[in-house]
């Protein structure tokens, strides 16, 4: 009876030298390595921050007018600029001009990076089964995983600051970029793939004239998703240093400051809403071709 | 044009299927594609196929839906692997190339027009037309001028600008066949390129296509399950059935002396008057000849019956290339041959019903 009653688990010993040796190796790697992989991330770090120091020291007035032009580039729409216009003059009345470009660059770099990295991936992804086959998990695992546990041993690699933090944002956000890029070549309509090998065209060529430019709204629907995700971290990279719209928040929360939160809160609902209807409507754009007239 | 553009399709087999070599045995020994289907798992796509696809001469392939014509046309540019056999064009075997001549090759040499068009949904018509210049690595220039020429020839002036989606069916098949044009390459492959279109723009795309030829004379392969069709088109025609060929040669031929009860069946709605030529039913000249109307040997049933009408004789004359007298028909036996089968003179006797 004893047997069923409690869970005949590993030794108490045991299980404690386990997560210990595990601890001791990982920090052992990390004396070891961890310089070179900061070092490895050095340049990105000052890209970020000369970024963050650039979009900083534009005056208010022509970063506005960036922004609007921006919007009306993606979206072809006065309604939608006009309202990014409102919406960044409100931010900037309420006080969290700052933070909110500070916001503005770690999602710029983030969504660049993800971009860099996750189109290269969907695409191999979408060569070969095998590697298909190997990814599709490690995206699921990134995308289920609580972003705290990962954050641990970035966190003991890396320390404190914008670096991990940017990391943080990416392994969180990159996923859906990869998938629908995945996605989007494989569903590329074969008989255009025969065609175009029938053609004689090579499969670099296949690549840019055919599977990429036809998988485009897909992957942007990718990247659409991957901003908002990144804007979903914008709290938890605040909790390792990242400078931004989630600093108040978080502070908001320690204290019970109920507006404070809210605004800076509502501040990211903006920008993801104006950031979401611009790029969907640049995605509709894209696919201009395939509007029917004929039946 | 060059008379070295023909091809050669030497005992070419596939067997569809992650182990296809392992079978071949089995199927020259004589398996069928249900045994080796139902056996083995493997599906027979052709077997044993030996045609001489003559230069500059449009070949037909005819046959029902999974006889293999789609497999055969893609052995000639090679987008499916044989299982054994060669495909040799110009000396070379295409089955033997390596990726960069094969690539080169489908460039230069071959040309493909699609039954679903195919066409790059997100270019314009334009864009379509120069893709296979494009990828020759031709100046953005010259294909651009290339296209343009060939998409006026075929009636799309106008629509350069156009996306596909805005066309009708009819033309965006002729954005396909403007694209494979304006490749400029002998061997033109068209599976069932006109079998999506309605019968009167089918009919003008025949035409285009008859005309186009007349200049151009390329080694056209083209590919049908409409006996109209091949007839009209065909210098000579092939029949596939379950993968082999069950008869090859000219429309007259097949019209006439159907190989089997199959083809038998396929021809017999046929419109004989138009297929069969008067050289082939004509007797040895009796009586006199003149005052009787003349025909050449290659002219039709029909343009005989015609020409005995109008001019209310029962007798004609034919004459062979050099214009000479090589024989005689009589409005009768040009009946005769319309409505029943010179060949099997069972249906002569068979009742019509
Ligand atoms: N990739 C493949 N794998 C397995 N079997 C195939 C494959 N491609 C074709 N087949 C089979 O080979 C046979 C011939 O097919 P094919 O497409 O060449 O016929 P088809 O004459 O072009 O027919 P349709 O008129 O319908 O286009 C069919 O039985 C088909 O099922
Ligand atoms: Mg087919």
């Amino acid at each position: 009876m004893d047997f069923l009653g409690a869970f005949p688990q590993m030794g108490r010993t045991d299980l404690r030298d386990l997560k210990k040796g595990i601890d001791e190796a990982f920090r052992h790697f990390s004396r070891t390595h961890g310089q070179a992989i900061e070092d490895f991330f050095h340049p990105l770090l000052k890209f970020l921050v000369w970024f963050e120091k650039l979009l900083l020291a534009t005056p208010w007035p022509l970063m506005i007018a960036i922004i609007a032009a921006l919007v009306w580039l993606g979206s072809r729409s006065i309604k939608m600029t006009i309202g990014s216009i409102l919406t960044f003059l409100l931010i900037g009345y309420l006080g969290m001009w700052k933070d909110t470009m500070s916001t503005l660059a770690l999602i710029s770099v983030a969504t660049f990076l993800c971009i860099l990295i996750g189109i290269p991936l969907g695409i191999l992804m979408a060569r070969s089964d095998r590697i298909q086959a190997v990814i599709t998990p490690i995206l699921d695992i990134m995308q289920t995983i609580p972003s705290f546990v990962y954050l641990i041993p970035v966190l003991m690699l890396l320390g404190i600051g914008k670096v991990p933090g940017l990391i943080a944002v990416c392994v969180y956000a990159i996923p859906p970029v990869v998938r629908l890029t995945n996605l989007g070549i494989r569903l590329v309509d074969r008989d255009v793939l025969e065609a175009a090998d029938a053609f004689g065209a090579s499969p670099r060529q296949k690549l840019v004239s055919v599977q990429l430019p036809l998988a485009l709204p897909n992957i942007f629907a990718g990247i659409n998703q991957t901003i908002m995700m990144a804007l979903g971290m914008v709290v938890i990279a605040s909790m390792i240093g990242v400078p931004g719209l989630g600093v108040p928040v978080l502070k908001a929360v320690n204290n019970q400051y109920l507006a404070l939160g809210m605004m800076n809160g509502l501040a990211i609902v903006a920008i993801a809403i104006l950031f979401d209807r611009v790029s969907q409507k640049f995605g509709k754009r894209l696919q201009k071709h395939s509007e029917t007239i004929h039946g | 044009m060059a008379d070295n553009n023909g091809i050669e399709l030497r005992g070419l087999f596939k067997i569809f299927g992650p182990h296809g070599e392992k079978y071949m045995q089995a199927v020259r020994d004589g398996m069928t594609k249900d045994e080796l289907n139902a056996k083995h798992g493997h599906v027979l796509g052709l077997k044993d196929i030996n045609i001489s696809i003559p230069a500059s001469k449009i070949q037909v392939i005819m046959g029902l839906s999974g006889s293999g014509k789609s497999t055969l046309i893609r052995h000639i540019n090679r987008l499916i692997e044989p299982t054994a056999g060669e495909v040799i064009f110009q000396g070379q075997d295409i089955c033997k190339m390596n990726k960069a001549d094969l690539l080169r090759f489908r460039r230069h040499k071959t040309a493909m027009v699609f039954q679903k068009f195919a066409l790059l949904p997100h270019r314009t018509v334009l864009g379509n037309a120069l893709y296979g210049v494009e990828l020759q690595g031709m100046s953005r220039k010259e294909c651009e001028e290339r296209a343009r020429r060939w998409l006026a020839r075929v009636g799309l002036d106008g629509f350069e600008d156009h996306y596909p989606n805005q066309l009708s069916g009819g033309m965006q098949q002729r954005v396909g066949l403007a694209r494979a044009l304006t490749n400029n390459a002998d061997i033109l492959l068209m599976d069932e390129a006109f079998s999506a279109l309605d019968p009167l723009i089918r009919m003008d795309m025949q035409k285009i296509l008859l005309d186009l030829q007349e200049e151009l004379h390329k080694t056209i392969v083209f590919i049908t399950h409409d006996l109209d069709e091949a007839l009209r088109l065909g210098d000579r025609i092939a029949i596939l059935r379950d993968g082999e060929v069950i008869q090859q040669g000219t429309g007259q031929d097949i019209v006439l002396h159907p190989a089997d009860d199959y083809i038998a069946d396929f021809v017999k709605d046929v419109n004989r008057a138009r297929v069969i030529k008067v050289g082939t039913i004509m007797s040895p000249v009796s009586g006199p000849a003149n005052g009787f109307p003349t025909l050449d040997a290659q002219a039709s049933l029909e343009q005989a019956a015609r020409l005995l009408s109008s001019r209310g004789k029962d007798r004609a004359i034919v004459l062979g290339d050099n214009g000479a007298a090589e024989g005689q028909i009589t409005l009768r036996r040009v009946i005769d041959a319309m409505v029943t089968p010179v060949a099997s003179e069972k249906e002569i006797s068979r009742p019509e019903t």
